[in-house]
């Protein structure tokens, strides 16, 4: 918020008073409550999903079968799945926010930059499930009768565009992410940019360089590491997306390599089968895929805010 | 042929190398706007006319029988989130006084780090703790768990904002305030936190919005009811929930009735970001008058 102008705090004085040591003693519970809850996700995800662990061990991750009728439980093609639609959303919309994020920050007057950020900011508060009804009934549809014929004619000969187009599949759930994700990138690659001092463009503008050449030839090198961290974050969104992907991925935990294909990411397996789970190896396979998730994403985020913290100051 | 000629013929190219790429920079900052327009164009042409009183009080009518509506999903939505911020607000903003007062060394950071790690935990598995926590142990659904899981995704923001809105406040006025005889208490409760309430509030209403659309982890905590529902430990209904299982329905009058509810979701959500906007629009002038 108002940064430069925050002053250093210090313990200003001891809390000797009776009313200050409850004060302090109320403010040191709610803090550790705080702390317990957190360590708790973890432990109860672990102790939820070790009837799973001890059953599978470490081939949980590699085998490809799910089959919840003869209990077969592999995460392999939802660990696919996941990674597939999250790449996909990344390099889309890490394209787009980043371009974005130069025209608002270097190149947008102010009349323009503001609404448009503002209705980039929105886009960020559009629930999951709205996004996803949406993703089902007019980008499905849209995939299936324009993207992916499309994509077929030219890059048909490859692999990743073959096979029939449902609508539903891969794609579709990684153009849905990409939509999910861009502001995301697009506002803290911006805040990023614009904290990049002008000397280093007024120093290059001097030296004869366009607008253009400045903004990313020296200004967007220099904020690399912030807009990775951009990505980063964003990454660790669409993985642990559920609802809209869980409309319009298709749901079928196979492995194709066709991206027009039906699939399951991690988030989406547990969405779709949790509440008719039977067995408790079954329901304990689910929370284990929860389990890596968390994993992940607390990876995926740690680097993230390292990245960002590094260019932008803590907190 | 000297440098400044050199430069000088390929300027051109490299200012219209520069308004290529100038205009890309547009479309894409157009693209990421304009999709938003997009979906809501989409969402508000197709949702607006289905909604109507009855829509808005009514029960869910079976499928057959026209009309119904989501009432007891928006009851079951304020229901929820209410005990959410009852559980949230306590807890986030002791622990944002805490990080504010005592932030410094090695516990103070470790907690700034698992509030941020916390930040970026996928909503289904906090769903998956609501459910080890507080359904699997009752065996049943209720619309307690829910608000569990939600108190968990609302904290981050809480305590980030509630610790960032009180080390804002100038330093003088608590040293003003403990100068006068205060105690730290009545410092930080009477004199403080008055002064940081406009951004805390802004907090509050977006957790609040970040929550009214979340539905991952109502699957298995929530769970939903075709009736009216006001028992928080009974399973609930509650709209986005609603909004999934109309949405994914082979029926049609189901899938108007997702888009009107999905109306109602954009509608509250952006109600709610704008309120917090300009609430922090206030927030700024109070710091700096």
């Amino acid at each position: 918020m108002t940064q430069g102008t925050e002053p250093q705090f210090r313990r200003v004085a001891r809390f000797v008073s009776p009313a200050d040591r409850g004060f302090a003693a109320v403010v040191y519970g709610g803090s550790i409550l705080f702390a317990l809850l957190i360590v708790g996700l973890f432990v109860e995800l672990v102790l939820g999903s070790w009837p799973s662990i001890a059953h599978f061990g470490g081939s949980f991750i590699f085998q490809s079968a799910w089959d919840p009728v003869a209990s077969k439980f592999g995460a392999l093609p939802m660990i696919y799945g996941t990674v597939v639609t999250s790449f996909i959303a990344i390099l889309l919309a890490g394209f787009v926010g980043i371009m974005a994020a130069v025209f608002l920050a270097d190149f947008a007057p102010s009349w323009l930059a503001a609404p448009l950020s503002f209705l980039i900011e929105l886009l960020a508060a559009v629930p999951s499930v709205v996004y996803g009804l949406w993703g089902l009934f007019v980008l499905a549809p849209f995939v299936r009768t324009a993207i992916g014929p499309a994509l077929q004619k030219v890059l048909g000969w490859t692999p990743l565009f073959s096979g029939p187009i449902y609508g539903v599949g891969l794609l579709t759930a990684g153009i849905i992410l990409a939509l999910m994700i861009v502001p995301t990138v697009a506002a803290i690659s911006r805040d990023v940019i614009a904290a990049i001092p002008r000397d280093l463009r007024e120093a290059s503008m001097a030296l004869g360089s366009t607008k253009w050449e400045t903004a990313t030839r020296v200004v967007l090198p220099s904020a690399r590491v912030g807009i990775f961290g951009a990505c980063v974050l964003a990454l660790g969104r669409a993985l642990g997306e559920t609802i809209a992907v869980t409309m319009v991925i298709g749901n079928r935990p196979e492995i194709s390599a066709s991206l027009f294909a039906p699939s399951y990411t991690l988030a989406s397996v547990i969405a779709n089968e949790f509440t008719e789970a039977t067995t408790s190896l079954y329901i304990s396979a689910l929370i284990e895929l929860g389990l890596i998730l968390f994993i992940v994403s607390v990876i995926v985020n740690a680097l993230a805010r390292l990245m960002i913290w590094s260019v932008r100051g803590s907190t | 042929m000297t440098v400044a000629t050199l430069r000088y013929r390929t300027l051109g190219r490299r200012r219209a190398f520069g308004a290529l790429g100038t205009a890309l920079a547009l479309f894409c900052a157009i693209l990421a706007a304009g999709s938003l327009l997009a979906i809501l164009g989409y969402v508000v042409v197709q949702g607006v006319g289905a909604i109507n009183w009855n829509f808005l009080t009514q029960l869910p009518h079976p499928i057959g029988v026209p009309g119904g509506g989501v009432g007891n999903g928006i009851v079951g939505t304020f229901v929820v989130i209410g005990l959410a911020m009852a559980m949230a607000v306590p807890i986030g903003l002791l622990t944002g006084i805490y990080l504010a007062l005592f932030g410094r060394g090695p516990i103070p950071e470790a907690l700034r780090f698992l509030s941020d790690v916390l930040s970026g935990v996928p909503s289904i598995a906090i769903g998956l703790f609501a459910y080890a926590v507080l359904v699997a142990p009752l065996k049943h659904f209720s619309g307690f768990s829910a608000s569990f899981a939600f108190m968990m995704l609302m904290l981050p923001l809480l305590v980030r904002t509630s610790e960032q809105a009180i080390r804002s406040v100038p330093q003088t006025v608590r040293e003003g305030a403990l100068a006068l005889g205060m105690s730290n208490f009545r410092a930080t409760v009477g004199i403080v936190l008055p002064t940081a309430r406009p951004a805390i509030i802004t907090a509050l209403l977006l957790a609040i919005a970040r929550v009214t659309g979340e539905t991952a982890p109502l699957l298995f905590t929530a769970f939903g009811t075709q009736f009216w529902e006001f028992n928080p430990n009974r399973p609930m209904a509650v709209l986005a929930l609603q909004v999934f299982n109309y949405a994914i329905s082979p029926y049609s009058e189901w899938q108007s009735q997702a888009w009107a509810g999905a109306f109602l979701l954009v509608t509250a959500v952006f109600a709610l970001s704008l309120g917090a906007r300009l609430m922090l629009r206030r927030a700024m002038r109070g710091l700096d008058s």
